[in-house]
């Protein structure tokens, strides 16, 4: 991968890390309500990812989604706004954080039912194929999402019909407080589809490059062959399930945690740039103060963005 | 008589059922070592051991349906929804399994399970996580629906539906599990099918159930301050459903509105008030009205949340229409 691409992975990286430091202090004051999960710690996993597709492919995640939606292009401000519930949010202030959609740029939610989105990726790779379009679908899920219907039935179809789809999951090792032990029968969750006879990887999930280079792969396979993949990344979810849950409580330790964030992917990567002289301390703080400028905006322009009509209530039920 | 909250009060129900009944299991999603998504199993992992206090997988139609197998074999299972937006994924075996086989089967199989969990908006939620289904469940023959409002009549109608060998809706409402009441101490049942004057008054009937009777007892003091007295009826059981107790109340009052945190179309709340209709038509002095939340998806943003669900102000306002004030 060329220097520039380099930097703008990290660069990427830690506009998430620290718009959702941003958001959680937001959320603290009160600013955003409802269910905020943040993706501090997975960041390598949807930047990864969307490094290897092109701008034209489509992208679905669960309900843990700052991340992707600023990976695929989001705009933070867009973003920010609409995790304050305004009206120039991302969903005009009706979904909140755990429903954003950006489809000009490919970023179809949001989505808060375990499992709900696989099928609809599923069908998003039935309609390039359709058409006869070369476009990619990547569906996110979290390793809690495997155990429904929804998942085998869509590999399933999936593999039986040749769609052009990737299904990532990011194993963080906990669906809430449950570890991937206690609710999985398997521990390797890429063998999920062997039982579909589908291409399969697991990658570590806080390495950025090793997370390009296999999603570079299987979106290959997707694009040329129209065959789908389901790749498993193992990552870990440095704060609480979301914001209203402990970081640690019943269900892991603090020394597992800490343990967790020496491997922190932003730093890791960090190192590795510093290490090969692609990027020096002076440029880093300089990343730093433009995207601190960028953060800062976005808290801006959520606070200043009025809050939606009561009009809207009943705009968008239908199409009109 | 103690004071404790409706989480607590739940929890006594199932610890007390699952002591006098080796039967009795909980089943559900965060159950057992998480003490419980809504903390409502708090300790009972500890007391109960994990034979008894299952934590499962992500994966409603699997462990719904494992309730309904255990169930129709002998055991008592309580399955717990974390939240009844989760149920709509199980829908199959409730709707399919549970609510048709003993009579598919003549008679010949019962299936003693219920079903519990959070339900309704909390704050901000957005549209997957803010639903009021109750309304859903109550078209089913073969099931009972139960909706309890306050810490003892949470208890009692658990400890009924637990032993009833029928498969039972029980709707909790998520922001309620905090609030407080007065539990008479010792064993006590709310039976099945029986509903609860919440409040006497002669001037209008308010029906409500759930979190919405809190909403409507505001609204009731709101119009005590103008003169008006309102009766408040809680169901407690909307399948099925007692209407002598709906059709004493209009028959003093002649007037009602009913309040239902669900939509508005095919609502419980038109079911009630179509028997309203047939059984009490001469007593009406007024149209019936309904006060439900507004017929869309619930949006995220707080200004639009608060005005898409039920509050006292609406209901206030609708008992005095009724009232031609
Ligand atoms: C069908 C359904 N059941 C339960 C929930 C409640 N819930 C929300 S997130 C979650 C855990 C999901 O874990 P995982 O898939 O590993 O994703 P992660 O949160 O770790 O990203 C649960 C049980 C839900 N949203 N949808």
């Amino acid at each position: 991968m060329k220097k520039e691409k380099l930097l703008e992975l990290y660069r990427m990286m830690l506009l998430i890390r620290r718009f959702e430091e941003r958001t959680a202090q937001m959320y603290g004051l009160q600013k955003i309500g409802g269910f905020c999960h943040l993706y501090i710690g997975q960041e390598a996993v949807a930047v990864g990812t969307v490094a290897a597709l092109r701008d034209d492919d489509y992208f679905i995640a669960a309900y843990r989604d700052h991340g992707h939606i600023l990976a695929k292009g989001g705009d933070p401000k867009a973003v920010m706004a609409e995790l304050f519930g305004k009206a120039g949010g991302v969903s005009k202030g009706k979904g909140g954080s755990m429903h954003l959609f950006d489809v000009a740029k490919g970023f179809y939610g949001g989505h808060g039912i375990v499992a709900g989105q696989i099928p609809v990726a599923t069908g998003m790779a039935f309609a390039a194929k359709y058409r006869g379009e070369d476009r990619v679908t990547v569906c996110s899920m979290g390793e809690g999402t495997v155990h429904q219907g929804a998942f085998h039935e869509s590999l399933n179809l999936a593999s039986l019909w040749k769609l052009p789809v990737i299904y990532l999951i990011e194993n963080n090792r906990y669906g809430m407080g449950t570890p991937l032990e206690r609710a999985s029968a398997v521990w390797d969750l890429s063998q999920k589809a062997c039982s579909y006879d589908m291409a399969r990887a697991t990658v570590d999930g806080m390495d950025v490059l090793k997370v390009h280079e296999v999603m570079a792969e299987a979106v290959e396979r997707a694009r040329k062959l129209s065959e789908p993949s389901l790749i498993e990344a193992r990552t870990y979810r440095f704060r609480g399930h979301s914001m209203s849950d402990p970081v640690h409580s019943h269900y892991r330790t603090k020394d597992e945690v800490e343990e967790q964030k020496t491997h922190d992917p932003l730093l890791k990567f960090q190192s590795y740039l510093l290490e090969k002289k692609y990027i020096n301390e002076d440029q880093i703080k300089a990343y730093e103060d433009e995207i601190k400028t960028i953060v800062k905006e976005s808290v801006d322009f959520a606070e200043n963005s009025p809050e939606p009509a009561l009009e809207a209530i009943y705009e968008d039920v239908y199409v009109e | 008589m103690a004071e404790i909250t409706f989480r607590e009060a739940l929890n006594q129900a199932m610890a007390e059922e699952m002591e006098r009944d080796a039967n009795v299991f909980l089943m559900g999603e965060e159950v057992g070592y998480y003490q419980g998504a809504y903390k409502v199993s708090q300790g009972l992992l500890e007391r109960f051991g994990p034979k008894r206090v299952i934590d499962t997988p992500i994966a409603e139609l699997g462990f719904a349906g494992l309730g309904i197998g255990a169930a129709q074999v002998g055991l008592r299972p309580i399955i717990e929804f974390m939240t009844w937006n989760f149920s709509i994924l199980a829908m199959d075996q409730i709707v399919n399994n549970a609510a048709k086989l003993r009579y598919m089967s003549g008679g010949a199989l019962k299936i003693p399970v219920v079903f519990r969990g959070a339900s309704g908006a909390a704050h901000q939620l957005g549209a997957q996580h803010s639903q009021s289904l109750e309304a859903w469940y109550c078209n089913v023959p073969g099931l009972i629906v139960m909706a309890p409002s306050t810490p003892k009549d949470a208890k009692g109608m658990l400890k009924s539906a637990i032993r009833d060998d029928n498969p039972v809706i029980f709707i909790e409402s998520e922001v309620a599990y905090g609030y407080k009441g007065e539990v008479p101490e010792g064993e006590y049942l709310v039976p099945i099918g029986v509903g609860d004057v919440k409040r006497t008054g002669k001037d209008v009937t308010i029906i409500a159930w759930s979190k919405m009777i809190h909403v409507a007892l505001e609204a009731a003091n709101m119009l005590a301050q103008e003169g008006i007295e309102a009766e408040v009826i809680d169901p407690r059981t909307l399948r099925p459903l007692d209407e002598q107790l709906l059709l004493t109340s209009i028959e003093k009052t002649n007037r009602c509105v009913i309040v239902e945190e669900g939509w508005p179309y095919a609502g419980v709340g038109a079911e009630i008030s179509h028997r309203i209709y047939q059984n009490a038509f001469d007593h009406l002095d007024a149209p019936i009205l309904r006060v439900t939340s507004e017929d869309v998806p619930m949006p995220y943003a707080k200004n639009l949340e608060q005005a898409v669900i039920p509050s006292a102000p609406k209901v206030a306002a609708a008992a005095k229409k009724v009232l031609y004030i």
